[in-house]
């Protein structure tokens, strides 16, 4: 972050600023250990004195790494050795002294809110903010670090991956502590503390080093990760509304990465795309054994998946078929309009405006739960000790779901398909050029999104119980294209982190909930403004969005060679 | 077949391209008027004239981009498909004027695009990884990588194309281009921009694809560069041939001269801005 201050002040300036910013972390960590509020009424009770709460322990890392980053150089150059400009010290001091004061502004925020004004911020509370504006101030006259050198650094393997399972293991712990919480103002402050540890690591270098470890150990990451999500159940101790949320947010995810073909890889823009959900949804209701079913064929639900899938797929051909020659807005008003085609057909199949296929506005409700050759998915299940119920067992299918979607998404990504999608994404006139068959490939991303999206909604019809058209309206397009350009569109890690956050959000926010749409918007404006490229860039794309920057191009070439210094195909995608 | 540079057509060659009287028609404009032109295999075959005389939009209707208003186009014997992509399958690769790689793609990626249409893996193939999709992709790699040394673009497969230097971004073209397997290779401009030295790097490309059994048909405006390597040059003015032969007699038409730098002076004093340099014809004298 570059600061109006001039160099030479703060050359002047470098030993005072340390001190006091110092001082000011210093401040923090006391304050943890003072009460933050009167009464015990607020972001779930931090009016103790000498004994922190959960919320105010997980802070406390922020002022700690500021003393961390401040005092570390203070032992001289000499000693740093290669540290000294390895890590970008004071930068990151800086970040995470703002990122303490915007988590001790929102802390304070929330006591004011939940309490009933600013009177009820305790001695604590006030120590706090002191500190935090003490040392944010003080650090701003630090001077600048060189950019760190981290991401370059060589480590043995196992410290890589030990690396990968420490993150893994606190990933898990913050998505259980998160979804534990039942005070909307902790969850802000937590989201506020947890923003920004990750922009402090990011400014010291760490991401850049764990994205070569990740890629140098990419089967490690990929086995890890499915084992922690596999995990999540057992650390919810049968909590239903968590893992209610949980499948919720792997049958968005799901669906998201379908779009992910189609938006992120084609660059074609779908503004109708939770009618493949639909399709998904409905054909699976009507060919379940509910007794709003409609029609009296009730396969397995392996052959319901795969009819689901299909159809959905089908109407991706015929919406695509005669719209793709179109492209750009043209095409994103006829998507539009194709997805609400759907709900109103939906909305008119009820037996007086047309064939009753859908029971209408009703819907098809009653739809039974799953049950694999006895296993009934509607039982709750005791594994170690702990129960495991109906929502987890939905959370495990989705797994599985979603496992195999990323490996269909990465293998045919990692193709001759894939290649040409992105190259008709970067200049479609060059591609049909050279051979590329363009109008296939095109419709192939249009019909295998669908079907992904359609298999996604086979398995939310059964979790949902009832299927009904008003499930599917535009706004949730939107935030289906939302999570995909929050993300990072053509990644895989950076859409499951969009889809987690814009499904997480309104359900840990409800108190929020009238002015959801208004918070989201700012959200896509800021991101829009700071990182258009999504939070998880694909290397490619990053330089779409920052054309003039000739210094990001140079460092992600690097990190292109530093990933794949020997260009071989086998070393990509999955095994089946 | 002898790799001399000065190989000269031998009349039994046989007819790459064939194009008759083709005519484009852009509403009022006749971009292309009744322009006819034949490629043997095995020869370079220039295309020159003045700016906006019709010679990318003559390109685009020979590569299927355009559709000729009348005229036929012919490629190894068949009347010429009418989308690009199948003008590729049927042998025939091109580059454009203001280079259009996939800039956000690594050298090796281009090049790899380039061979789509000679490669087979379906979508079930490479969901499920199967031996097929592997030896094709092994195999593709390696043929660009082969291609990446070919251009002397070696060592730089892993680069995105858009940090590749102006010249090695003109090499890469010509490299996807090459990756289609084509049997006619249409260069547009190929040395816009670049530098003598560059050009002279061009100069020898040209000449070692076509030694490997390629015919070219390149548009060029670097007059001492096409006469130099083209075994037939072709003048197009104002949408027509103009004339057609070999460099030395095309050089030296009062007609070509005349499209470039207009009419000879009539009076006694040349106007100072016609150095003897500006001649088309003049640079040649030495090559």
């Amino acid at each position: 972050m570059r600061t109006v201050i001039p160099d030479e002040l703060k050359i002047q300036l470098r030993y005072p600023a340390r001190a006091v910013g110092l001082v000011g972390a210093v401040a923090m960590i006391i304050s943890v250990f003072l009460p933050w509020s009167y009464g015990h009424g607020a972001l779930d009770d931090v009016g103790f004195s000498g004994s922190p709460s959960p919320l105010q322990l997980v802070f406390l890392t922020l002022p700690v790494l500021v003393v961390v980053l401040l005092g570390v150089p203070l032992v001289g150059k000499a000693k740093l050795g290669r540290w000294a400009k390895t890590v970008a010290w004071n930068t990151t001091a800086k970040t995470t002294a703002i990122a303490s004061l915007g988590a001790v502004v929102v802390a304070m925020a929330a006591i004011a809110i939940e309490l009933g004004g600013l009177v009820n911020i305790e001695v604590g509370g006030w120590v706090a903010v002191a500190g935090a504006v003490l040392s944010a101030v003080a650090t701003i006259f630090l001077p600048d670090s060189p950019e760190p050198t981290l991401s370059r650094v060589k480590t043995a393997r196992w410290v890589q991956i030990l690396a990968i399972v420490l993150v893994l293991a606190v990933v898990l712990f913050s998505a259980a502590y998160a979804l534990g919480m039942s005070d909307a103002g902790a969850f802000l402050v937590f989201a506020a503390i947890l923003t920004g540890l990750v922009l402090a690591l990011r400014q010291f270098g760490v991401f850049g080093w764990l994205g070569n470890a990740s890629a140098n150990n990419n089967r490690v990451l990929v086995v890890s990760a499915f084992a922690v999500a596999f995990a999540f159940p057992f650390t919810q101790n049968g909590s239903n509304a968590n893992m209610s949320i949980a499948s919720q947010v792997l049958i968005f995810a799901a669906t998201a990465l379908g779009l992910n073909i189609v938006v992120g890889l084609v660059g074609l823009l779908d503004l109708g795309y939770i009618a493949f959900l639909g399709a998904g949804a409905f054909t699976a209701a009507i060919l379940s054994e509910s007794a709003f079913s409609t029609v009296n064929f009730h396969p397995p639900f392996i052959v319901t998946v795969l009819i689901s899938g299909t159809v959905a797929s089908i109407l991706g051909l015929i919406i695509g078929a005669p719209t793709l020659r179109v492209s750009g807005d043209y095409l994103a008003i006829v998507t539009l309009a194709f997805g609400e085609i759907f709900r109103i057909t939906m909305n008119n199949l009820d037996g007086t405006d047309g064939p009753n296929v859908t029971n209408g506005s009703d819907g098809i409700p009653g739809i039974p739960d799953l049950n694999f050759f006895g296993f009934d998915f509607a039982q709750p299940h005791v594994i170690a000790g702990i129960e495991i119920g109906r929502f987890a067992n939905y959370y495990w299918l989705m797994l599985v779901v979603i496992a195999l979607i990323i490996v269909v998404f990465t293998n045919m990504n990692h193709s001759r398909i894939g290649r040409g999608w992105v190259a008709i994404r970067e200049d479609e006139l060059a591609a049909e050029a050279m051979g590329v068959n363009t109008f296939t490939l095109k419709l192939l991303a249009f019909a295998g999104g669908a079907f992904l999206a359609g298999v996604a909604g086979s398995v939310k019809a059964h979790y949902d119980v009832s299927v009904t058209p008003d499930q599917y309206v535009f706004l949730e397009s939107a935030f289906l294209l939302a999570a995909v350009v929050l993300g990072g569109m053509g990644t895989v890690g950076g859409v499951l982190i969009g889809a987690t956050i814009l499904k997480l959000l309104p359900e840990k926010l409800r108190f929020f909930s009238d002015y959801r749409l208004l918070l989201f918007g700012l959200l896509m404006i800021l991101m829009m403004r700071f990182r258009p490229e999504g939070i998880v860039a694909d290397e490619r794309r990053q330089l779409e969005f920052h054309d003039e920057d000739e210094e990001l191009a140079d460092e992600i070439e690097e990190e292109l060679i530093a990933h794949h210094g020997h260009l071989n195909p086998e070393r990509k995608g999955f095994e089946l | 077949m002898t790799a001399s540079v000065d190989a000269r057509v031998a009349p039994s060659r046989e007819v790459l391209l064939d194009a008759r009287n083709v005519i484009m028609q852009f509403g009022g404009l006749r971009a292309v008027n009744d322009v006819s032109l034949q490629v043997h295999t095995g020869e370079i075959v220039g295309l020159i004239g003045p700016n906006g005389a019709g010679k990318t939009t003559f390109f685009n209707c020979l590569t299927g981009l355009y559709q000729p208003t009348s005229g036929s186009v012919e490629f190894s014997g068949q009347p010429l498909p009418p989308k690009p992509r199948l003008a590729v399958r049927a042998g025939m690769a091109r580059t454009f004027q203001n280079i259009r790689l996939f800039h956000n793609m690594t050298a090796i990626e281009n090049v790899m695009v380039g061979m789509y249409s000679r490669t087979k893996t379906n979508a079930i193939d490479a969901i499920f990884r199967l031996p097929r999709h592997r030896r094709e992709e092994a195999a593709s790699t390696e043929r660009a990588k082969e291609l990446l040394d070919f251009v002397g673009l070696t060592g730089s497969g892993d680069t995105l194309s858009r940090n590749l230097p102006y010249g090695d971004q003109r090499r890469l073209e010509i490299a996807r281009a090459l990756a289609t397997d084509p049997k006619l290779l249409l260069l547009d401009e190929p040395t816009a921009g670049m530098n003598p030295q560059e050009t002279r790097q061009a100069e020898e490309l040209i000449f070692r694809i076509r030694d490997s059994g390629l015919a070219v048909l390149v548009i060029e405006h670097d007059m001492r560069f096409i006469f130099n390597l083209c075994d037939r040059v072709a003048c197009l003015v104002r949408g027509a041939v103009l004339v057609e032969g070999p460099p030395a007699v095309v050089q030296n038409d009062p007609r070509v001269i005349e499209a470039y730098i207009g009419m000879p002076a009539t009076e006694s004093t040349t106007p100072n801005w016609q150095q003897p340099g500006d001649n088309p014809g003049e640079g040649v004298e030495d090559a």
